[in-house]
């Protein structure tokens, strides 16, 4: 099977080695993975601050880099979201839609679309608090929302818990934002910095040495409020975790 | 979505024309509309938020006390099985009620003067005022015993009464505290949930002069009610708001926690309610639907302490019913915004949401804060409420909770493509928005800004994590960039391959 993967930017530039856990677990299931270099940013940004005009450029970039490919997939769920649900800034050719309904994030990916179960290389003895981003969360549904009943649910879960040695403990907001929001997190910061900081001391308390999510983005918020907090606590995207990270 | 929104509208279009309540829904329905612009100061959301935040007790209480009621919430709805239908049902009835506004609202009219009710239609909240003035000054009515109401507030009516001589007591204990200490109302459904016992302690010691040092609980509300009471036996006239207006029957429903609703209109020979008209249900069989959400969402009890139908005044007393636009018509005809006039004001989208938690409603600068109110005041508003959209992350749990199934943070995004468009976004984020679409357009340019933040050059975090105000350092590490970018690496290690 073959893939495009799409870095975002942040990734890219800050995070190599989520990057690289995606690819290197992508080439382990076997797929032929590509990776267009003129790639940039999904257009996510500009559109969720009103700015379709300058989101336009950005999502043709996009288009470009991607459209001929019947398969993408990325390792963070608002982008992934973003191109989804959102991505109006150029015009809905057929080419465009398709490209909009072929795009994954890591997670549904490996879940839904791969149904792959077994991480025989995966081991992570560590305690793990969860985190998945509200578009991962509420946007493209990965797990069941506290504030719908119903059986639970949740895919990162059922991927990590196919991770040998890990403990999953639950913060007491399970599903509450961290706060991270995109521009939110520099426009609105004082509200922005107060959740990153209650998300990091939930997850303290509930005793996780990590924080791990399909959604670098919230961790990079999160890291930079444990960080300035002097929290000990780690991050990981959990590409990293099921490519067989130890630590 | 839009499409049903459309659709729907245009059936209203064509009733519109009919009779009396074209007096009231002044806009041509289904014409896509937008909020003209008007002279204001924005409100600075942001700002606000950092002195609430730096009150530490008051904001953990404030995050803690709502995050409860949302947790009672989950636990009540879950208990009904049903849940998600109701929810559907109960959105199915008011976007019925509202495409066919006009009819539902004449029908209402009709009924009501059967019951011997005085019915009165206000444009603006200009006329509500000067109704609800005229009818006080034709009884000799100089003091006014008020029960909650959102849309009193809306219309700025204390202020407008308090100017011309009235006497008015809130009698919901929230209001009465707030309105003792000079502020607006911080939540739709617990108005001085802000305030932590000391502080209400304080505010009766410096008004109703009770003992500076108890903050007793049974105390302070116990000298409250003594210092209230009497202004009930006193008054002129009563006055309530409306949770529903039922057609079908002509009534008026409250839904209360504390009695004082009732005693306000029972007591004096003058009952005055104002009434949004987006509060109109058809039927009373419809009413079951909604008594069963509202409480549930709103404070996460079965039901409201009472449920009061007002359907005519006693012998020898008036009832008078305000039927208020105020702007609703002219919201009706938005067509990606129609949905909020949904809105039940039970609060759950407050109570669930992170960002009000952790700002208070008094930092929205507007009547109606959190995320209902992110979607409502730019209609009253656009540039004064420019900033309330972008205060928000768009989690979307306030979607989850509403129990009317306003899709609460779709509207959120849609409005700040508005304020952009009407060029209202700050100078500083459209111009950093512009830079990081240039940048983010070109590869070249992209790879020359990631070099420059590898070279400690703090490019990087300016335009990708949009930095304009150094704002993301101030409570947070910047990221430490990488020897290698991903590409770098990419080009490295897998450099054959295309």
């Amino acid at each position: 099977m073959k893939v495009a993967l799409f870095i975002p930017c942040y990734i890219d530039a800050f995070f190599p080695e989520v990057g690289i856990a995606t690819l290197e677990l992508l080439e382990r299931l076997g797929l032929d993975v590509h990776y267009p270099l003129d790639q940039t940013c999904c257009g996510q940004p500009m559109a969720n601050s009103g700015c379709q005009d300058d989101a336009a450029g950005t999502e043709k970039l996009f288009v470009k880099n991607f459209g001929g490919f019947d398969t993408i997939v990325t390792p963070s769920g608002s982008c992934a979201h973003h191109v989804r649900e959102h991505f109006t800034a150029v015009p809905q050719t057929a080419k465009v839609e398709k490209l909009r309904a072929h795009t994954f994030e890591l997670v549904e990916f490996l879940h839904d679309v791969l149904k792959v179960r077994e991480f025989p290389w995966a081991r992570f003895p560590h305690k793990v608090g969860l985190h998945i981003g509200c578009s991962t969360l509420r946007g493209l549904g990965e797990a069941k929302m506290s504030e719908i009943a119903g059986p639970a649910f949740s895919k990162p879960l059922a991927l990590l818990s196919k991770v040998k040695g890990i403990e999953v403990v639950m913060p007491k907001r399970v599903d509450e934002c961290c706060g991270f929001g995109g521009t939110f997190s520099i426009f609105e910061e004082p509200v922005s910095a107060k959740m990153g900081y209650d998300k990091v001391n939930d997850h303290k308390s509930a005793g996780a040495e990590y924080i791990v999510s399909p959604d670098m983005s919230c961790l990079m918020h999160q890291k930079g409020c444990a960080e300035r907090l002097g929290l000990d606590i780690k991050f990981m995207h959990i590409a990293q975790v099921l490519n067989g990270a130890r630590s | 979505v839009s499409k049903v929104a459309g659709k729907a509208a245009g059936k209203v279009t064509g009733k519109a024309a009919s009779k009396a309540a074209s007096k009231v829904i002044s806009t041509v329905l289904g014409k896509v509309g937008l909020p003209k612009l008007k002279r204001a100061k924005r409100v600075d959301h942001a700002e606000a938020s950092s002195h609430f935040i730096a009150a530490k007790d008051h904001i953990a209480f404030h995050d803690q006390r709502l995050w409860d009621l949302r947790k009672k919430r989950d636990r009540e709805s879950e208990e009904i099985p049903e849940w998600q239908e109701l929810r559907a049902l109960a959105s199915a009835i008011k976007e019925h009620t509202l495409t066919h506004l006009a009819d539902y609202l004449e029908e209402f009219e009709r009924n009501a003067k059967k019951n011997g009710a005085h019915v009165h239609w206000a444009r603006d909240a200009a006329e509500h005022n000067q109704i609800v003035y005229d009818i006080l000054t034709k009884h000799g009515a100089r003091t006014l015993v008020k029960g909650k109401s959102m849309l009193t507030d809306e219309c700025e009516m204390p202020a407008f009464l308090g100017q011309r001589g009235i006497e008015i007591i809130e009698t919901d204990l929230g209001e009465r505290i707030q309105q003792l200490d000079g502020e607006p109302p911080s939540h739709i459904v617990v108005p001085a949930v802000h305030k932590l016992r000391a502080d209400v302690a304080q505010v009766f010691a410096r008004t109703i002069g009770t003992d500076p040092k108890s903050t007793d609980v049974p105390y302070l509300a116990e000298s409250q009610r003594q210092h209230t009471r009497p202004y009930y036996l006193k008054a002129g006239a009563g006055m309530t708001g409306a949770n529903f207006a039922i057609a079908e029957t002509g009534t008026i429903v409250t839904c209360t926690n504390e009695g004082n609703a009732d005693l306000s209109v029972n007591l004096p020979k003058l009952h005055i309610a104002s009434v949004g008209i987006e509060k109109i249900i058809p039927k009373i069989e419809h009413l079951g639907v909604f008594v069963r959400l509202l409480s549930r969402s709103a404070l996460g009890s079965p039901i409201t302490q009472i449920t009061s139908h007002f359907r005519a005044p006693r012998p020898g007393t008036e009832m008078h019913i305000v039927l208020v636009d105020n702007g609703r018509s002219e919201r009706l005809g938005m067509h990606d915004f129609w949905y909020s006039l949904k809105c039940i004001r039970c609060g759950a989208c407050l109570n669930t949401c992170p960002v009000y938690r952790r700002s208070g409603g008094l930092s929205y600068g507007a009547t109606y804060s959190g995320p209902i109110g992110v979607i409502i005041d730019p209609t009253f508003n656009l540039r004064k409420f420019s900033a309330l959209p972008f205060a928000s992350t768009l989690n979307g749990s306030c979607t989850n909770v509403c129990p009317v199934k306003i899709n609460i943070h779709e509207q959120i995004y849609k409005w700040r493509q508005i304020i952009n468009e009407r060029n209202q976004l700050p100078i500083v984020k459209k111009e950093s928005m512009r830079m990081a679409g240039k940048v983010l357009a070109s590869p070249a340019l992209y790879r020359t800004a990631v070099k420059a933040a590898n070279a400690g050059l703090d490019f990087l975090p300016r335009t990708m994590i949009y930095n304009p105000l150094n704002a993301w350092g101030r409570q947070r590490e910047v990221p430490k960039a990488p020897q290698l970018t991903f590409r770098d690496w990419y080009l490295k290690n897998r450099g054959k391959k295309k």
